[in-house]
C-alpha cells in the first residue's frame, strides 16, 4: 500500500485525538473539547473565508467529537459544503459526517440532495459510489423521495460500472426497507433478477440481499429468481476451490454468497419442476458431504465458513420440510455438532434442532439426542449454551419423555442462572401442563416450581394451577393435601401461600377428616404466614378466613376473633380494612344458608370461549401487562363478587369469571399458556406519550396529556416511599366514553422496583364529565424508566387506545434534609468515589434565573443549603430518596456560569445509578 | 440483515459504530452501554453468539479490540463472525498489522474501508482484492501534501 493512503495529512486532527487520548479525567476531556469546539465555531464564524483543507479538517474533528459521544449541533453546513468540493477527499468526509449525524433539517436535505444528484449524474464511478454510500447510509424519507426512481435505472443500466451496480443494488436494498412504499416496482424488476446471471461475482452478491428482501414480499414477482438461484448454487459448490478466485475464501468457494443464495430460495417452497428440484437436492446433498470431508485447512475461519454454509443450507432442508432423507441426514449432522469441541458448533447445532424438532418427519430423529441435550444442560459452562439446551429440551418434549425433561428441568432450575430462570419456569409449567396424564403430578410440578424458584413464579402460573384444581373434581382433595403439607416447610415462598391460601379455602374441607389438619391446625397453619405477606396476600387470606367461615362453623369464634383485632379493623391498608369489616359482619349477620350460598365453591372456569378471546385480545395488541394486573384483583378478591351480590351488588355477579375468562381461563388444549408464553417473549415495553412528561419533574399538579377528546390531569403528593396519585379524566367531547378502563404496566425491570397500584375507575364517562381515579404508588428500589398508563376506551363506536408515560420519577421519593456547612463538607468528602459521583455540563435552555432555579431545586426535593457555598450564585442541596429497601443521601451541587450560559450539576450520592438518573432528571430543567 | 456493528475497545471504550436502522443518539448510547458491558462479562472461552433482546448478537476479541455485530433472527452466525473477520483482513491489509492506534487516528478510513464492503447491513463486496482496490484508487484521488502518514504519528505519540 503506498504511503500516500494512509493519511491525508490532517495534522490539527491528529495532534487533537492525541490531546484527548492524554487526558487523564473525563473532566479534562470535555474542557479539551469545549475549548476546541470554541475554537471550531470561531473559525466558522470568522470573516476569514476558510479553505477546503481547513474546513474538511475541522468538520473532521467535530465529527471526532461525535463518535467520542458528545453532543454537536453545528457544522453541517460546512459539511454540506464540503459535498460540493472538486477534491475527492474533501467530498468525502463531507459525506462521512452527513452519514453519521443525519439531520432532518428540511433545508440542508434539500442541499445535501443536490449535491447527490450532482454525483450520481457526474459518471465517475467513485464520486457514484459515495453519493449511493450516503443514501445507503442515510437512508430518510426525503432521500427515498428524491432517488427511489433514479436508483433502479443506474442499477440496471447496462453501462453502469460493476462496482456501482453493487451499491446502487444495496441502496435500493435500504430504501426498499425505509420506505417501501416509495420504490415503484416496474420493468425492471425482470432485469434485476437477472444479476444473478452476472459475470462478477461482487453483483450477484449485492443482488441476491435486492432480491431475497424484495422476494419476501411479492414472491410472485420474482418466482424466477429460483432457477437462477439454484443454477448459481449449483456452480459454486461444484466449483474447484481455486475456480472463484478471490471469492474463494479459506478454500470455501463464495459462502457469502452461498448463505444469500440459500436465504433466498427459503423465500420460496420446494421447486415444482422435477429437474430443477432434483438438481437442488444435488447441491444440498454435496454440501451436506463436504461436512464429511476432512478439513481443507486447520484454520478456524475454513470451519467457520463452511459450516455457515451448511448450517444454512439444513435452514433450507428444515424450511421445505418436505424430503424425509435430507431431514434425517441434517438431524444427523447436527447430532454431531452437538458434541463438538468448538463451543459456537454446540450452541449453533442445539438452536438449529429445535427448529428441526417440530417437523414430524425428524421429531423422533432429534429425540435420540436426549441424553446429550441433557448432558449439555448440566455441564455446559456459558448460559447462552444451556440456555439453547432448555430450549432444545422444550421443543423436543412429548408425551413419551415429559416426565424425564421436566425433572430435569426442574433439576436444574435449582442452580439455573438468574437470568433464564423465569423463562424456565413458564416452559416447566406449559410442559407439565400440556403432557399431564394424571393431575397430581402437575400439581406436585408446580408447587415444586414455587419451592425451588418461586420469586419468578409468575402470576399466570399460579393463577393456572388454581383455575386447573378448581376444573377437575379428581384433583381437589390431593392438592389440598400437598399444599397443606408444603405449607410446613418454616420458610415457604408468598407465592405457595396464595396457592396454600386459595386452595385451602376452596377444598380444604376435603382434608379436615383428618386431625392432624384439621380446620383449626389449617387455619393456625395459614394463619401463621399471614404476617409475613404482602398485602395483595393477606387481602387473599382474608378471603380465604371468610370462606373457613363457611367451610368449618367450629373456628368461627376463633377467626372473627383476629378479624376483629386492631390490626385488622384499624389496618392502615384500606383493602385490608374494609374486608376484615365487611368479612366480620357477614359472618355476624348472615344466616348459614346465606353464608353458604354467598361463599359457595367457586364455578368452574369457562373453558372454550375464552380462548378465542384471549388471542382476539393479543391480535388487538394490547400488551401482556395490563392484563395480569386485571386479574390479579379478580382471583385476589375473588370471594367479593359473592359478597356483592349479597350487600350492595356494584358490579354485575358474573365479572369476575367473566374476566378472569378473558385473561386466564384454560383453552381445549395448553395453547392459552402457550400464547402467555410466547407473549412473553416479544413482550416489547409501550412507548407512551411524553412530552408533558419533563415538566412534571419539578412539580407535582398539571396537565399530563391532552388530545381532541381527552385530557388527563394529575395531582400527586408523596411521602418517603409512598406516593399517592390522583389523575382526572376529563371527556372534552359531547358523547360518552363507554367501556372506559385503564390499566398501568411497567418493563421487567421497572416492575421490581416500583409498584403501582390502581384503583377502579367508572366505566362511563358522560359528556364534559369528568372523573377521578387513585393510583397508589410504592418505590421498592431505585429506579430510572416510567410506568405507563394505558388507557382504553370507545369513543363513537372507535375505540380509542392511548399510552402515556406517568411522571413518576426517582426525586419525587426524596426528603429534604437540613444540615450545617460542616457536615455538608464531611459527607461530601465520604462520598468522594469516583462511581459515586456524576457531573453534567450543559447548556442553558432557558433564562438563567436565581429564583426561578431555587424553585425548581426546591420542586426536585432537595433542601437547600444557604452559606455553604463559598460562592453565592451556586446552589447546594441535600436530601435522601426513600425507597422500601434502602435510603440513599443525596448532595447536589449546581454551578451557574452566566457568562458563558453553561451549568455545571455535580451529583453526590451512595450509589451510582441514584446519581445517574438524579442527573439525567434535573440537568433537563434549566 | 445486520443492524450494527461496535468496535469497542477492552476498557469499554468505543472505536467505531456503524448503525443501518434509524435510531435515536439516545437509543444508539444506551444499546452501547448496554452490550459492551454484556460483551466484557463474559469469559474467554464463552462462545460468540448471544441472545440479546429480540437480536442475535456475534462478536469477536482480536488483541485489545472487540468487534461486535448484531443480527436478525433469520441471519447466520457463522457468516457474521467471517464478515468480522474480513473486515479485520481489511483492515490490517491496509494499514499493515492493524492496531486499535491505527483505528483511533484513521476513524474515517475505517468507515470508507467498512463502506466499501458492507452497506446497508449486507455484504457488498466479498472480495479483498476488490475492497482494497476501490479504497486505493480513492486514496489516488487526494491531493498529495508533504504528509505525516498516520503511522508516523502514532510513533510520535508511543
Amino acid at each position: 500500500m503506498p504511503a500516500v493512503s494512509k493519511g491525508d495529512g490532517m495534522r490539527g486532527l491528529a495532534v487533537f485525538i492525541s490531546d484527548i487520548r492524554n487526558c487523564k479525567s473525563k473532566e479534562s476531556e470535555v474542557k479539551r473539547i469545549n475549548k476546541e469546539l470554541a475554537n471550531i465555531r470561531s473559525k466558522f464564524k470568522g470573516d476569514k473565508a476558510l479553505d477546503g483543507y481547513s474546513k474538511k479538517k475541522y468538520v473532521c474533528k467535530l465529527l471526532f467529537i461525535f463518535l467520542l459521544g458528545h453532543d454537536i449541533d453545528f457544522g453541517h453546513m460546512e459539511a454540506v459544503n464540503l459535498l460540493s468540493s472538486n477534491k475527492y477527499t474533501e467530498k468525502q468526509i463531507g459525506y462521512l459526517f452527513i452519514s453519521v449525524l443525519v439531520n432532518s433539517n428540511s433545508d440542508l436535505i434539500r442541499l445535501i440532495n443536490n449535491a447527490i444528484k450532482n454525483d450520481l449524474a457526474s459518471r465517475n464511478s467513485t464520486f457514484m459510489n459515495l453519493a449511493l454510500h450516503c443514501i445507503a447510509n442515510v437512508g430518510s424519507r426525503e432521500m427515498a423521495e428524491a432517488f427511489a426512481s433514479e436508483i433502479p435505472r443506474i442499477l440496471v443500466a447496462g453501462d453502469t460500472m460493476d462496482s456501482v451496480k453493487q451499491s446502487a443494488a444495496l441502496c435500493l436494498l435500504r430504501l426498499n426497507r425505509t420506505s417501501p412504499d416509495l420504490v415503484p416496482m416496474g420493468e425492471w424488476t425482470a432485469r434485476v433478477v437477472h444479476l444473478l446471471n452476472d459475470q462478477h461475482l461482487g453483483v450477484v452478491t449485492a443482488a441476491t440481499s435486492l432480491i431475497t428482501t424484495l422476494a419476501q414480499k411479492s414472491p410472485d414477482d420474482f418466482k424466477t429468481s429460483v432457477s437462477l438461484a439454484v443454477a448459481r448454487l449449483s456452480r459454486i459448490v461444484t466449483s474447484a476451490s481455486i475456480d472463484l478466485q478471490d471469492y474463494t475464501y479459506y478454500f470455501v468457494a463464495a459462502p457469502w454468497l452461498s448463505v444469500k443464495l440459500l436465504r433466498l430460495l427459503q423465500c420460496y417452497p420446494p421447486p415444482e419442476d422435477t429437474s430443477l428440484r432434483s438438481r437442488l437436492t444435488e447441491c444440498l446433498e454435496t454440501i451436506l458431504n463436504k461436512a464429511q470431508e476432512p478439513p481443507k485447512s486447520k484454520k478456524v475461519q475454513h470451519s467457520n465458513a463452511k459450516n455457515a454454509v451448511l448450517f444454512e443450507a439444513i435452514a433450507l432442508i428444515i424450511h421445505h420440510d418436505s424430503e424425509p432423507n435430507l431431514l434425517v441426514r441434517a438431524c444427523n449432522q447436527l447430532g454431531q455438532f452437538l458434541q463438538h469441541r468448538e463451543t459456537n458448533l454446540r450452541y449453533l447445532a442445539l438452536e438449529s434442532m429445535c427448529t428441526l424438532a417440530s417437523s414430524e418427519f425428524s421429531h423422533e430423529a432429534v429425540k435420540t439426542h436426549i441424553e446429550t441435550v441433557i448432558n449439555a444442560l448440566k455441564t455446559e459452562r456459558d448460559v447462552s449454551v444451556r440456555q439453547r439446551a432448555v430450549d432444545l429440551l422444550y421443543a423436543m418434549c412429548d408425551r413419551s419423555n415429559s416426565k424425564q425433561i421436566v425433572a430435569e428441568m426442574l433439576s436444574y432450575l435449582e442452580t439455573a442462572d438468574y437470568s433464564i430462570r423465569e423463562e424456565i419456569v413458564l416452559k416447566v409449567a406449559i410442559l407439565a401442563e400440556k403432557y399431564a396424564v394424571d393431575y397430581t403430578w402437575y400439581v406436585d410440578t408446580i408447587l415444586n416450581l414455587i419451592r425451588i424458584a418461586g420469586d419468578y413464579v409468575s402470576e399466570e402460573v399460579w393463577y393456572r394451577v388454581i383455575q386447573i384444581v378448581i376444573n377437575r373434581d379428581d384433583v381437589q382433595g390431593y392438592a389440598a393435601k400437598t399444599v397443606f403439607e408444603a405449607l410446613q416447610a418454616p420458610a415457604c415462598h408468598e407465592n405457595l401461600v396464595k396457592v396454600g391460601g386459595y386452595i385451602l379455602g376452596e377444598f380444604g374441607n376435603l382434608i379436615a377428616g383428618d386431625p392432624r389438619s384439621s380446620p383449626l391446625v389449617q387455619f393456625n397453619l395459614l394463619h401463621s404466614k399471614f404476617h409475613l405477606c404482602s398485602v395483595p396476600t393477606r387481602a387473599l387470606l382474608l378471603s380465604a378466613y371468610i370462606k373457613f367461615i363457611n367451610l368449618f362453623p367450629e373456628v368461627k369464634g376463633t377467626i372473627q376473633d383476629v378479624l376483629r383485632s386492631d390490626s385488622q379493623l384499624r389496618n392502615a391498608d384500606v383493602e385490608l380494612q374494609q374486608r376484615a369489616v365487611e368479612y366480620l359482619r357477614l359472618s355476624c349477620i348472615a344466616s348459614t344458608d346465606i353464608l353458604a350460598t354467598v361463599l359457595e365453591e367457586m364455578p368452574p372456569f369457562p373453558e372454550r370461549e375464552s380462548s378465542i378471546l384471549a388471542k382476539l385480545k393479543k391480535k388487538k395488541g394490547s400488551s401482556k401487562l395490563p392484563d395480569m394486573d386485571d386479574s390479579r384483583k379478580n382471583v385476589n378478591g375473588s370471594t367479593e363478587h359473592a359478597e356483592d351480590a349479597e350487600v350492595a351488588s356494584k358490579v354485575p355477579s358474573h365479572t369476575f369469571t367473566d374476566d378472569l375468562s378473558v385473561n386466564s381461563a384454560p383453552s381445549s388444549g395448553a395453547s392459552l399458556l402457550v400464547d402467555v408464553f410466547s407473549d412473553f417473549s416479544s413482550a416489547a415495553p409501550t412507548e407512551g406519550s411524553d412530552e408533558h412528561f419533563p415538566r412534571f419533574v419539578c412539580k407535582n399538579n398539571g396537565i399530563i396529556y391532552e388530545n381532541q377528546l381527552l385530557q388527563i390531569g394529575l395531582k400527586s403528593e408523596y411521602r418517603q416511599n409512598l406516593g399517592r396519585m390522583y389523575v382526572f379524566y376529563g371527556n372534552k367531547t359531547s358523547t360518552q366514553f363507554l367501556s372506559f378502563s385503564t390499566s398501568v404496566s411497567s418493563n421487567d425491570v421497572l416492575d421490581s422496583q416500583l409498584n403501582v397500584q390502581e384503583k377502579p375507575v367508572d366505566p362511563l364517562i358522560e359528556a364534559g364529565a369528568q372523573v377521578q381515579q387513585i393510583l397508589n404508588i410504592e418505590c421498592v428500589s431505585d429506579f430510572s424508566d416510567a410506568p405507563i398508563l394505558n388507557i382504553q376506551f370507545r369513543y363513537g363506536g372507535t375505540l380509542q387506545n392511548i399510552a402515556v408515560k406517568l411522571p413518576v420519577m426517582l426525586n419525587k421519593f426524596f426528603q429534604p434534609t437540613e444540615m450545617t456547612s460542616q457536615d455538608f463538607f464531611q459527607r461530601w468528602k465520604q462520598l468522594g468515589a469516583p462511581q459515586q459521583e456524576v457531573q453534567k455540563i450543559f447548556k442553558a435552555k432557558n433564562q438563567m434565573d436565581t429564583d426561578v432555579s431555587k424553585a425548581k431545586l426546591l420542586g426536585f426535593g432537595v433542601a437547600l443549603l444557604d452559606g455553604v457555598d463559598p460562592n453565592p450564585a451556586n446552589f447546594v442541596g441535600a436530601g435522601i430518596i426513600h425507597t422500601k429497601t434502602t435510603q440513599v443521601g443525596c448532595l447536589l451541587r449546581l454551578e451557574p456560569n452566566t457568562q458563558a450560559q453553561m451549568y455545571r450539576l455535580t451529583l453526590r450520592t451512595s450509589k451510582e445509578s441514584v446519581s445517574q438518573r438524579l442527573v439525567e432528571l434535573l440537568s433537563e430543567q434549566f | 440483515m445486520m443492524q450494527f456493528m461496535l468496535l469497542f475497545s477492552r476498557q469499554g471504550k468505543l472505536r467505531l459504530q456503524k448503525w443501518y436502522v434509524p435510531l435515536s443518539d439516545k437509543e444508539k448510547k444506551k444499546i452501547t452501554r448496554e452490550l459492551v458491558q454484556t460483551v466484557l462479562a463474559r469469559k474467554p472461552k464463552m462462545c460468540s453468539f448471544l441472545e440479546w433482546r429480540d437480536l442475535k448478537i456475534v462478536y469477536k476479541r482480536y488483541a485489545s479490540l472487540y468487534f461486535c455485530c448484531a443480527i436478525e433472527d433469520q441471519d447466520n452466525e457463522l457468516i457474521t463472525l467471517e464478515i468480522i473477520h474480513r473486515y479485520v483482513e481489511l483492515l490490517d491489509k491496509y494499514f499493515g498489522s492493524v492496531c486499535e492506534l491505527d483505528i483511533i487516528f484513521n476513524f474515517e478510513k475505517a468507515y470508507f474501508i467498512l463502506d466499501e464492503f458492507l452497506l446497508g447491513g449486507e455484504a457488498q463486496e466479498t472480495s479483498k482484492k476488490n475492497v482494497l482496490k476501490a479504497i486505493e484508487q480513492a486514496d489516488l484521488l487526494q491531493e498529495v501534501r508533504p504528509a505525516l502518514t498516520g503511522k508516523a504519528v502514532i510513533i510520535i505519540i508511543i
